[in-house]
């Protein structure tokens, strides 16, 4: 137990800083991945056909490769990216923060299925409401943000909820390119004091609470988005 | 010749995989393989030919593995959850919700490594029978691997079940069907037959969990992948061929289950 304390001796401020680095990233993978699916999903129902294959493409390729690979592909390819512009333009080579490429690949993994997520959550929408929109003449921005996205809410939550778990978990398999969130740093820990299921048993309460921490949140989110709608059968208590 | 290029251009009309735009998105994909195979360095695929056919069947092995076992272990989980007595639903939840509550990578570390380094204390199980497989890393791959499906099965298995109409049962039970023959010509037929079209998609989320097992030493075909990647410093041509595969892949598993279900009758009211 000793192990798990907060001060030097102990690794528990590893795990702690390790938790908030996942935190962050799901936090910011999350975030991206939606506005992602927002563009992904306006594209997909009101896009050109050429749009429509592309994103088709997209969602499909990111949902059947493992996100393993895709990581490491986007890591490697986005890293060697930058840095080839970069030399192109005569600037000096940067090492990219870990932070903000994990971000981005979880993002684009996340973005696929949100594009998902919220196309068949607009589809959900009585259309006669987007229709009245149109008719009082409301600009296509001013109708999203008034009309579309409020009135998708509900019908997008608990995909959404699923999205956000799978966020925190996935967080996880950035241990695997080194960088130092909860697994890596449990990992760590774990190998320096070969206590190793005082270590992962840790990791997994904290990752549970996380992940129940987040279940209050959502179901509190989802009855205020459904406020004022009638309740449908079987959600009811 | 005129009647023939309108009945070609209704026939392109009608198909989906005809249009102009998408013949001009096949041919931008079909020239971006060609360079790919062009200027990219393939020279080192025969010399890895057998080790990638030994992962790809070692993937495919694993997964399929698991998912039956994780079905047969995630049918008791469901029904536990949706009619069983408090004292079994109540751990059956609890499992579902701490497996699906953690990353799968730690599940496997805290098998592999955990488990792996208290074994060798007991002299009993160094001596005993198992010992030999319980040195190997697939064995820890196997079990965490179905736990995970079970998991996330047995939660869909209790919405299945749960969604039988009660008047089945009823009827079942009105012909004098004893429990257990209710059970396997009723409820379970049915339960299976409302979650196979999740099931599907679980399949190909187990597959997409399958390259973890590369972290704790078992040589998948993304173990090959990365092998190849640290012997001859090539980065990008293994991984794009390793996404090909599993693209494949998931679209077999895809087919697969698209006949399965067409093979269940369908009444639309």
């Amino acid at each position: 137990m000793d192990l798990l304390a907060l001060e030097p001796p102990g690794w528990g401020g590893n795990l702690l800083r390790g938790l908030l680095n996942s935190v962050i990233i799901a936090v910011g993978a999350f975030g991206f991945g939606l506005a992602i699916g927002i563009g992904g999903a306006y594209g997909k129902l009101y896009g050109g056909p050429i749009l429509r294959d592309l994103l088709e493409v997209y969602t499909t390729i990111v949902r059947a490769v493992p996100e393993l690979v895709l990581i490491l592909i986007l890591y490697f390819a986005g890293t060697d990216l930058i840095n080839r512009v970069l030399e192109a333009l005569g600037y000096a080579r940067i090492d990219i923060n870990g932070l903000v490429a994990g971000i981005w690949v979880l993002a684009v993994v996340q973005g696929a299925y949100s594009t998902e997520v919220l196309r068949g959550a607009i589809l959900s929408i009585p259309q006669g409401q987007i229709e009245a929109a149109r008719a009082y003449g409301m600009a296509p921005m001013l109708m999203m943000r008034r009309i579309t996205l409020p009135a998708m809410l509900p019908f997008a939550i608990p995909g959404l909820a699923n999205l956000w778990l799978i966020a925190t978990k996935d967080t996880a398999l950035l241990a695997i390119v080194g960088f130092n969130e909860l697994t890596q740093e449990t990992r760590t820990a774990s190998g320096q004091t070969k206590a190793y299921f005082t270590f992962f048993l840790a990791a997994g309460v904290l990752y549970l609470l996380l992940t129940l921490v987040s279940n209050q949140i959502i179901a509190r989110v989802e009855r205020w988005s459904r406020r004022g709608m009638p309740s449908v059968s079987g959600s009811t208590r | 010749m005129n009647v023939r290029t309108a009945s070609l251009a209704e026939f392109a009309a009608r198909s989906p995989w005809l249009q102009p735009h998408r013949i001009l998105l096949m041919a931008v994909g079909v020239a971006l393989v060609a360079a790919a195979a062009i200027f990219m360095r393939w020279d080192w695929l025969p010399n890895y030919y057998g080790l990638a056919l030994q992962g790809i069947w070692r993937t495919v092995w694993i997964l399929v593995v698991t998912c039956v076992l994780g079905i047969m272990l995630a049918v008791p989980l469901g029904l536990a959850q949706a009619a069983g007595p408090w004292w079994l639903a109540m751990p059956a939840n609890a499992f579902c919700t701490v497996i699906r509550g953690t990353p799968l990578l730690l599940q496997l570390w805290l098998l592999y490594y955990g488990l792996g380094s208290l074994f060798p204390q007991f002299p009993w199980i160094r001596q005993s029978d198992l010992w030999p497989y319980l040195r190997q890393a697939w064995p820890y791959a196997v079990l965490s691997l179905t736990l995970s499906f079970a998991a996330y099965e047995g939660e869909v298995m209790r919405g299945a079940f749960a969604g039988v109409p009660k008047g089945q049962l009823e009827a079942a039970r009105a012909y004098g069907m004893r429990p257990f023959t209710i059970f396997r010509r009723i409820w379970l037929p049915q339960a299976l037959h409302r979650a196979l079209p999740t099931l599907a998609g679980e399949t190909v989320l187990q597959l997409k969990a399958t390259p973890l097992v590369a972290t704790i030493t078992v040589i998948d075909i993304y173990a090959v992948a990365s092998r190849v990647r640290q012997d001859t410093f090539i980065v990008y041509e293994p991984l794009l061929l390793l996404a090909l595969i599993y693209l494949v892949i998931s679209g077999i598993i895809i087919l697969l289950f698209r006949k399965m279900e067409a093979r269940i009758p369908v009444r639309l009211g």
